[in-house]
């Protein structure tokens, strides 16, 4: 019965503030918005957006870096897993996911541009002595480049390994080992027996994850502020600008900015199904037709490799981010710092100790009050036969697709309605907000591609539908849900604008604290940071990965 | 888009003219402090540099000890998230009882509060130490931006235009101590020249140094700008900056998103020189190690650009008492001399030395060990600044000739 309750429940506590947030969002983009005098409707926001300068080049650099960040994102992650399919040591480079997974994207930025800039240490290491360079070179343009190269490289470094995850947490619904010695025994060379008779049994399972680095890219802010082009940005980062100006009536065309947001990453979710179905039937034919081509196995070891390698530049990034902790100066053209200190560590150390506590226990607390929602509803879901789509349950998604800042300042006023802003159980709530999408869609689609005959047996054996769900639903999805957790505890972690917003600048968290000493610009001070941001979310990937190793050593098939 | 925003301007100086009514405080000090006693001050400041955020911890440990009065650092990323969330309170209806009360303001966000009638006060006169306020020769004291504080601010710091360079890259007889010297030292120098966006208040700052040396008659500037006087006053300046960026870092096509991200290049010898708006910054970053111990600053020979940051408490704040007594103590030398010091965060006073006790003069005496720290005379004439129309007009401009 309780069951029953649970998507409403999910849609009480998660809808009111986002329908409020959405609202606050669109009728401003008409021009209403009383607060500041705004009280009747009107398109002028809409033109205001439109005549701004470099809009046009703002729409573009959105799309083409938050499309091609997605289908490269895609490429890079089923290059990789397709290339260990048959090369198993590269599976040991399983172990550079988490620090790339759990590190903040505003630190990936920082660490991936010192990296590649023309003062970083790409450069550093081969001057002067190879470069003949004793000062940065002029002319050399890395990074913020006009086409958002730079960005995209950015972007993939944090998305390819969420997709990799993705792949091998759903893989544990799909019988790998058997498809692919079948596939093999067909002549088929190991990695192009992966692509046509693994991939396509997965794909189901990660296009929410899809759609969710779709929703991300072309929404980012913290990446963009960083890496892409400024002048004009992205069309997140101008909504952001004008969001966070002094003068009250950018408001207006900075909700306009937003709503249109929203309106591209619906349009770009509906392009990606619509040619998801060319692509199915191209692809079908392939498989259909045999062969045992060279051209697969190469290009996929060429992707494979390529994506090796971009995971190596992001782990470079998280190590310079971890060496500027630690250096006293670090100047042009030194590869390593002209002298170390400790002393940024133990006057920061000093306070660190209950901010960590603090985001710990507002992340473990979203986290678990996310995962059991996201279970009861998909539990409720499988029981009473529900199609999946035809619940109010997308409603939720909705957060991942509007730029946070158009969205939280409703969310504000709801708190402040009720009298709860600035308290932790407001921020709990806020974070859950964000959490809880990212829960549910790495946690929907293994639920559902469970093998439906367990539980049937189960039932058959005179098991109830609880005794069901707990010993046998449960610890067959435990990789999958613990994966989930860990992906919303690093969400929650990473949250910037929810919490000062909930928490009305009084709850300090990790990333809060990061983002207001990152206007401070001391490089050292980041690390720092970078360091702890990245460090708790580990724990908990590293719990979700080994645990299940841990807790199933004797049922290896579970693990 | 200009048109546009030039309308808001011109309804936000409409606004100027009525400001909304204010509760002007009637109690005395002896009621406030009492009623102060006990209260938790919600102080929301830009935190974004470590040691201005070890100074503001510091005045509070000071308030809770001599006044009873708890201090809480809100962290702010950028002062409008302060003034949104007071926005946010007022559309829900709380107009008493807010979150926010004190804020670190700075001119337009200090304009924008004041224009929508979410300050409270006046107030300033009211505080004790308000009669060691330097309010002759530090005029930005009592008006910022051309706009009269009347007493809903409460002077904190000063700041003055500087220019940061290495003085062992750089030798200081090469430096430009010009706006066109500035034009001629970049050709000799590609790429190792640029200013913050000018989205960002410094980076607008330095077109507006620019325009102060370049413009025609500087006087136009300390009235509003419009559609007859803008072009005129402005055209020699876009003629200067077209020249200009071509020869700027990443050949003027982008910029540092702050004036920090720009002692970063600077840092890492990307560029050359780099404006500030802290006259110690060469001292304070030698100091944390952020800058080479040969760094220093040099101003422009006719003078440059100087204004005061304001502590102001919005009308709906629920903690008024406690935030006048922070405001209050802010203001007494012994702070001021704390502020000053490089240790700490440089910041020159607000104070006139001649107004204080000849015993705490001396507090303000030069430290010995003071690397790369000015003296008064090296700072030379503040110039007042301008009009704020003057910088919206200037930026959104810039946007419109640069920005696609």
């Amino acid at each position: 019965m309780l069951l029953r309750l649970a998507p409403a429940l999910t849609l009480i506590v998660l809808g009111a503030p986002i329908v409020l947030g959405l609202a606050w969002t669109v009728l401003p983009a008409f021009g209403y918005f009383p607060a500041i005098g705004g009280t009747g409707l009107t398109l002028e926001p809409w033109r205001v957006l439109f005549a701004s300068p470099g809009f046009e080049r703002a729409l573009l650099l959105t799309l083409t870096t938050g499309i091609g960040t997605t289908v490269l994102a895609l490429l890079a992650a089923v290059g990789f897993c397709a290339m260990t399919a048959h090369r198993p040591s590269v599976l040991r480079l399983r172990s550079a996911l988490p620090p790339l997974l759990a590190s903040p994207p505003s630190a990936m930025a920082l660490g991936f541009a010192f990296v590649i800039m023309p003062s970083g240490w790409l450069v550093r290491l081969v001057s002067p002595w190879a470069t003949g360079f004793d000062r940065p070179p002029i002319g050399l343009v890395t990074v913020q480049d006009p086409l958002g190269l730079s960005l995209i490289g950015g972007l993939l470094v944090k998305e390819v390994p969420y997709l990799v995850l993705m792949i091998f947490a759903a893989s544990a619904q799909v019988p790998v080992g058997h498809t692919l010695a079948a596939a093999r025994a067909l002549g088929q060379r190991p990695a192009t027996a992966w692509l046509k008779a693994v991939f396509p049994q997965i794909y189901p399972q990660i296009r929410l994850p899809v759609f969710a680095v779709l929703a991300f890219s072309l929404s980012v802010v913290d990446m963009a502020l960083i890496l892409a082009p400024g002048n004009p940005p992205p069309l997140a980062v101008l909504a952001t600008r004008w969001f966070s100006n002094y003068d009250l009536s950018l408001y207006y065309p900075a909700a306009a900015a937003a709503s249109l947001q929203l309106v591209l990453v619906v349009l770009g979710l509906l392009a990606w199904l619509a040619i998801e179905r060319p692509i199915a039937v191209l692809g079908c034919r392939w498989i259909e037709r045999g062969g045992r081509s060279q051209v697969t196995q190469g290009l996929t070891d060429a992707i494979g490799v390529t994506t090796v390698v971009l995971g190596g530049l992001g782990v470079i990034a998280l190590a310079g981010m971890a060496i500027w902790s630690v250096a006293a100066a670090w100047r042009f053209p030194h590869a390593l710092p002209d002298g170390w200190q400790l002393s940024l560590w133990r006057t920061h150390g000093d306070q660190i100790g209950t901010v960590v506590g603090t985001t710990a226990a507002i992340g473990l607390t979203a986290v678990t009050i996310a995962a059991i929602l996201t279970l009861a509803c998909l539990e409720n879901e499988q029981r009473r036969s529900l199609r999946p789509g035809t619940t109010a349950l997308w409603l939720l998604y909705l957060p991942l697709l509007v730029p946070q800042i158009a969205f939280l300042f409703g969310v504000q006023v709801v708190l402040i309605r009720l009298g709860l802003d600035g308290t932790t159980s407001a921020v709990v709530w806020v974070n859950l907000i964000f959490v809880l999408p990212y829960v549910f869609l790495s946690l929907a689609d293994p639920f559902r591609a469970l093998d439906p005959r367990y539980a049937a047996s189960a039932a058959a054996l005179g098991a109830s539908r609880w005794r069901v769900f707990f010993a046998v639903k449960l610890p067959l999805l435990t990789r999958p849900i613990l994966v989930a957790c860990a992906v919303g505890f690093a969400v929650s972690v990473g949250q910037y604008l929810p919490t000062l917003f909930a928490g009305a600048g009084r709850i300090a968290t990790l990333t809060t604290e990061a983002v207001t000493l990152s206007s401070g610009g001391d490089r050292r001070i980041l690390g720092i940071y970078a360091v702890l941001q990245t460090g708790v979310p580990l724990l908990a990937y590293a719990a979700a990965l080994w645990l299940p190793l841990m807790v199933f050593r004797r049922f290896r098939g579970l693990a | 888009m200009v048109r546009l925003t030039s309308a808001f301007a011109a309804i936000g100086l409409m606004l100027t003219a009525l400001y909304p009514t204010a509760a002007k405080e009637t109690r005395s000090w002896a009621e406030i402090s009492a009623a102060a006693r006990g209260q938790t001050v919600f102080f929301n400041a830009w935190a974004g540099d470590p040691q201005t955020n070890a100074f503001l911890g510091w005045v509070g440990d000071l308030a809770s000890k001599r006044y009873g009065v708890r201090v809480e650092h809100a962290k702010l990323n950028d002062t409008a998230e302060a003034v949104t969330r007071v926005v946010a309170e007022k559309a829900a209806g709380r107009n008493s009882g807010g979150s926010v009360d004190l804020i670190w303001i700075n001119g337009p966000n200090f304009l924008t509060m004041r224009n929508q009638g979410l300050l409270f006060g006046p107030f300033a006169e009211k505080l004790p130490n308000w009669h060691y306020v330097d309010t002759e020769k530090k005029p930005s004291n009592l008006v910022d931006f051309t706009v009269p504080v009347e007493g809903f601010g409460v002077p904190w710091r000063m700041a003055q235009v500087v220019f940061l360079y290495d003085e062992a890259r750089t030798p200081p007889p090469t430096l430009p101590r010009s706006v066109p010297a500035l034009l001629e030292w970049a050709k000799a120098n590609p790429g190792r020249l640029t200013h913050p966006t000018v989205r960002d208040f410094l980076g607008a700052t330095f077109l507006k140094q620019a325009l102060y040396e370049l413009t025609p008659d500087d006087e136009v500037l300390q009235s509003p700008a419009h559609d007859a006087n803008f072009a005129e006053a402005t055209a020699p300046l876009w003629a200067w900056y077209d020249a200009l960026r071509p020869h700027l870092w990443r050949e003027g096509r982008e910029f540092p998103a702050t004036g920090t991200a720009q002692i970063q290049l600077l840092n890492d010898g990307e560029i050359s020189l780099a404006i500030s708006f802290n006259p110690a910054d060469a001292a304070v970053s030698i100091k944390k190690g952020t800058l080479p111990e040969s760094s220093r600053v040099y101003v422009l020979d006719k003078g440059t650009i100087g204004n005061t940051s304001f502590v102001a408490i919005p009308y709906n704040a629920a903690n008024k008492e406690g935030a006048m007594v922070v405001a209050n103590l802010l203001l007494e030398p012994e702070v001021q001399a704390q502020a000053q010091d490089p240790k700490w965060i440089g910041s020159f006073m607000v104070l006139d030395l001649e107004k204080l006790p000849p015993d705490q003069r001396r507090l303000f005496d030069r430290p010995a060990d003071a690397v790369g720290l000015p003296t008064n005379a090296e700072l030379g004439t503040s110039l007042p600044e301008p009009h704020p129309s003057w910088m919206t007009r200037i930026v959104d401009e810039w946007e419109r000739r640069y920005s696609n």
